[in-house]
C-alpha cells in the first residue's frame, strides 16, 4: 500500500451531502476483476451527458461542462471536499479504487460512511472528518479563490489552508501508523496467527457446531 | 452490574485479542462471496502466495450478474460473463464450496446464506455487500465489508475492528394490516435519517419486530445500511431457533440441543444500556413509500410529496429540490396520483416466500394496469422459485401479466439485463433509490412487495389496504 505522509494538494469540490457509491463508480464498471482503471470512469453518470458503457471509449462521449471534473481549473486535483456522509451505500472497494486511479489521496468532509471510510485505510485514502464550519469554510474560500491549494500533515493530523489556517482532525493510532507507513494489514494480523489459532481451539470447545 | 447488550455478548464472542487503541482483531464465523466484490480479494492472495485459513467458513454464489431469463443461454455481457467464470475457477481452484448458476440452490447471496442454515446465530458473518446486515435478523453479528477485508478474512479468518457504539430501535404495539418489515423500516429511516445510524450496531427489538416472521426481521435487518448502520440485529426467540432447524448447514443432532442453548443467551440483559434509544409506535407506520433519491426521502403512502420550501436547512434543501428534479415530481402531489411504468418484486430486501406470497395475494384475481410496461417477479433462489411454483404462486403473477424470472438481484441495481431506461418510473420492492440505480435517470420509489403490487394493478400508488379484505 502506497504511505500517506504528507499531501499539499489541489481542491475538488463536491458540494452534495449523501454522495453514494453507486455515483462514485456506476455498477456498469463493477464487472472488472482488476483493481486499476476506474478513475476515467469516477462519477461517471455526472460527468459525461450520454451513458457509459465499459466498451464504449470514453473519448468518444460527451462531457457535461458543468460538471467540476471536467473543468480545467480542477486538473490535477488530489483533495476532494464533501459534505455529509459521503461514501454512502454499496460497500464496493472500487470506489476508493476509483478515486485513488483519478489521483485523489484524501477526502475531507464532516462524515463519512462506516464501510467507505474503513476501504479508504486500505487503499492508502486518507479520509478526514473535520466540522460542518470548518468544511463551511473551505468550500467557501475554495470557491472565492483560483487555485485553492491546501496541505495535509498526517503525523501532526493537521489540514492548513493558504492563508494559514490550520484545523486538527482525528484517526486512531492504529491506522495512522498503518498509513504512515504504508503496511499491509494482512501481514499485521498474521504476526498474531498463534492467537487465532488458541481462539480457534476454545471456541471448538464452545460451540462446535461452528467448525462441524 | 449492567446488562449486557446482545451486540456486546456477540462481540466479546469472537475478541481474538485487543490493540492498544481499542480495536480487536475480531474471529469471522462465515465468509459469503459473490462474483463482483470477490475476484480481486482471490487475486490479492495468489499474489501474496497465501491460501484461506479455514476454507469450510466461506461460502460463494454469484447473483448480481446472473440473467434471470433463458439461463440455457449463459452470460451474453462478456465481461459479466468473465466475472462469473472467474468466481467459479476460484472457487474451484481454492476448494470453496459454491452454488453455481445451473444449481437449485443458486440465489441471491442474503437469500440462500439463511436458507441454507449457512448462517447462524451467534455467528459472525461477513460479505464484501453492505446488506450483509439481512443475517444479523437471525441474531448474529452481520456486517459489510470491502474487497481487501474480503482478501483479509480469507487469508486470516479474523478482521480488524473498532466496537461500535450501540443504538436500540423499539417498534412499541403492533403494526396494523398492510404494514410489513419493510414499511417499519422505512419509517425507522424516515427518523433517524440515511446517516442516523453511522458508527452505530442497531438492535431492533419491541412488540411489532417480535410479532414479525423471521423473513420479516430479515426484511428490517437488510436495510440497517441505508440508516448508516453497518450492523442490525434480532434477539433470538423461538421463531429463530424454529426457523434455522433442519436446514442443510445446521448443527446436526450430535450439536443442536448445546447449540440451542447456547443461541437462548442471545438477547440483550435487562438493564442493558444503549448509546441511544430511538422510539417508533407501530400502529403510527402506514405503507411507506420513497419519493426521493435517498431511503430518508420516504412519507406515508396517503401523504404528498413534501415542499423543499418547507426545510429550513440550506443543504437538506438544495438536496430535496435536486431530487424532486431528478425524480420528475411536483412538491404537494399526493402520493397516490404519482404513476409508474414498471414494478419490480425482488432483491434481497424483499424476494423471499413470505414476499411472494404477500405480493400474489395482491395480484390474486387482479391484472397489470394497462398503463404499467412491465412487472418482473425474481424470487431470492432457485429454492424458493421452486417453493413458490408448488403453491401456484407463478400461475398467479403469468396470469395477472407479470414477468416470473429465474433468482439473482436482478433489477435492484440493474447489474444484468434487467434495468429501467432513462426517465422510467419503477415501484420497487428493493432497498436503493439513488440516482440512476435501476438505470440511468431511472426514478425509483421503495415500497413493500404488497404496495408494489398494488401500483402495478392500478397503475399508480394506492393504499394497499384498501385493496385488502377487511382493510381500511
Amino acid at each position: 500500500m502506497e504511505k500517506f505522509t504528507q499531501h499539499s494538494g489541489l481542491t475538488l469540490p463536491m458540494d452534495r451531502p449523501n454522495v453514494d457509491t453507486d455515483a462514485i463508480i456506476p455498477k456498469q464498471y463493477l464487472k472488472s476483476v482488476k483493481r486499476a482503471g476506474f478513475g476515467p470512469n469516477l462519477f461517471d453518470d455526472w460527468r459525461y451527458l450520454d451513458p457509459g458503457d465499459p466498451a464504449i471509449d470514453n473519448a468518444s462521449r460527451r462531457p457535461n461542462p458543468d460538471f467540476v471534473l471536467n473543468q480545467p481549473q480542477y486538473d490535477g486535483a488530489s483533495i476532494l471536499i464533501g459534505r455529509e456522509n459521503f461514501g454512502c451505500g454499496s460497500s464496493r472497494e472500487h470506489a476508493v479504487w476509483a478515486l485513488t486511479d483519478y489521483g485523489i489521496r484524501a477526502v475531507i468532509a464532516p462524515s463519512f460512511a462506516d464501510i467507505f471510510f474503513n476501504n479508504s485505510f486500505k487503499n492508502g485514502l486518507l479520509p478526514i472528518v473535520l466540522s460542518e464550519d470548518q468544511v463551511e469554510q473551505l468550500f467557501v474560500e475554495e470557491t472565492a479563490t483560483e487555485v485553492y491549494q491546501i496541505a495535509i500533515d498526517l503525523a501532526a493530523q493537521t489540514v492548513t489552508t493558504p492563508a494559514g489556517a490550520s484545523f486538527s482532525f482525528e484517526i486512531d493510532e492504529f491506522r495512522k501508523y498503518r498509513l504512515l507507513n504504508g503496511l499491509d494489514d494482512i501481514g499485521l494480523t498474521l504476526q498474531h496467527q498463534d492467537s487465532v489459532k488458541t481462539y480457534e481451539e476454545r471456541r471448538k470447545a464452545e460451540a462446535p457446531w461452528l467448525f462441524a | 452490574m449492567a446488562g449486557k447488550t446482545l451486540y456486546d455478548k456477540l462481540w466479546e464472542m469472537h475478541v481474538v485479542r485487543t490493540e492498544e487503541d481499542g480495536s480487536a482483531l475480531l474471529y469471522i464465523d462465515r465468509q459469503l462471496l459473490h462474483e463482483v466484490t470477490s475476484p480481486q480479494a482471490f487475486e490479492g492472495l495468489r499474489l501474496a502466495q497465501r491460501t484461506p485459513w479455514r476454507v469450510d467458513a466461506n461460502l460463494a454464489v454469484p447473483d448480481h450478474n446472473v440473467p434471470t431469463t433463458e439461463r440455457e443461454l449463459g452470460i451474453i455481457d462478456p465481461v459479466a460473463r468473465t466475472q462469473v467464470e472467474t468466481l467459479d475457477q476460484n472457487a474451484d481452484e481454492f476448494g470453496i464450496t459454491e452454488f453455481k448458476m445451473g444449481d437449485i440452490r443458486q440465489g441471491i447471496v442474503h437469500v440462500i446464506g439463511p436458507e441454507q442454515g449457512a448462517t447462524l446465530p451467534g455467528m459472525t458473518i461477513v460479505c464484501g455487500d453492505s446488506h450483509t446486515s439481512t443475517h444479523g435478523a437471525l441474531g448474529a453479528l452481520a456486517f459489510g465489508i470491502g474487497t481487501s477485508e474480503v482478501e483479509h478474512v480469507l487469508a486470516t479468518q479474523c478482521l480488524v475492528q473498532k466496537k461500535s457504539k450501540s443504538m436500540l430501535v423499539r417498534i412499541n404495539g403492533s403494526v396494523g394490516v398492510g404494514v410489513t418489515g419493510k414499511d417499519i423500516v422505512l419509517a425507522v429511516i424516515g427518523k433517524i435519517g440515511t446517516a442516523g445510524g453511522t458508527g452505530y450496531a442497531i438492535e431492533f427489538a419491541g412488540e411489532a419486530i417480535e410479532a414479525l416472521s423471521v423473513e420479516g426481521r430479515m426484511t428490517v435487518c437488510n436495510m440497517a445500511i441505508e440508516a448508516g448502520a453497518r450492523a442490525g440485529m434480532v434477539a433470538v426467540d423461538q421463531k429463530t431457533i424454529d426457523y434455522v432447524k433442519d436446514r442443510p448447514f445446521a448443527p446436526t443432532a450430535a450439536h443442536w440441543e448445546q447449540a440451542v442453548t447456547a443461541w437462548q443467551e442471545l438477547h440483550s440483559d435487562a438493564g442493558a444500556t444503549f448509546d441511544t434509544i430511538v422510539e417508533l409506535n407501530g400502529a403510527d407506520i402506514a405503507p411507506q413509500v420513497t419519493w426521493g433519491t435517498s431511503p430518508e426521502m420516504v412519507v406515508a403512502v396517503s401523504a404528498a410529496v413534501p415542499d423543499p420550501a418547507d426545510e429550513t436547512d440550506e443543504v437538506k434543501r438544495n438536496g430535496m429540490e435536486r431530487a424532486l428534479t431528478y425524480m420528475g415530481l411536483e412538491a404537494s402531489a399526493s402520493i397516490d396520483s404519482i404513476p409508474v411504468d414498471k414494478v419490480f418484486v425482488g432483491s434481497c430486501t424483499n424476494s423471499r416466500i413470505e414476499d411472494l406470497r404477500a405480493a400474489a395475494e395482491v395480484a390474486k384475481g387482479r391484472s397489470k394496469a394497462e398503463s404499467v410496461k412491465q412487472v418482473l417477479i425474481v424470487p431470492g433462489s432457485g429454492l424458493i422459485k421452486q417453493q413458490a411454483e408448488q403453491e401456484g404462486l407463478d400461475k398467479i403473477f403469468i396470469e395477472a401479466g407479470f414477468e416470473w424470472r429465474d433468482p439473482g438481484c436482478s433489477m435492484c441495481l440493474a447489474m444484468n439485463a434487467d434495468r429501467l431506461e432513462p426517465e422510467e418510473r419503477c415501484a420497487s420492492t428493493s432497498n436503493r433509490n439513488f440516482e440512476s440505480r435501476q438505470g440511468l435517470n431511472s426514478r425509483t420509489h421503495l415500497v413493500s412487495p404488497a404496495m408494489a403490487v398494488a401500483a402495478a394493478v392500478t397503475g399508480h400508488f394506492t393504499d394497499v389496504r384498501e385493496l385488502m379484505e377487511g382493510g381500511v
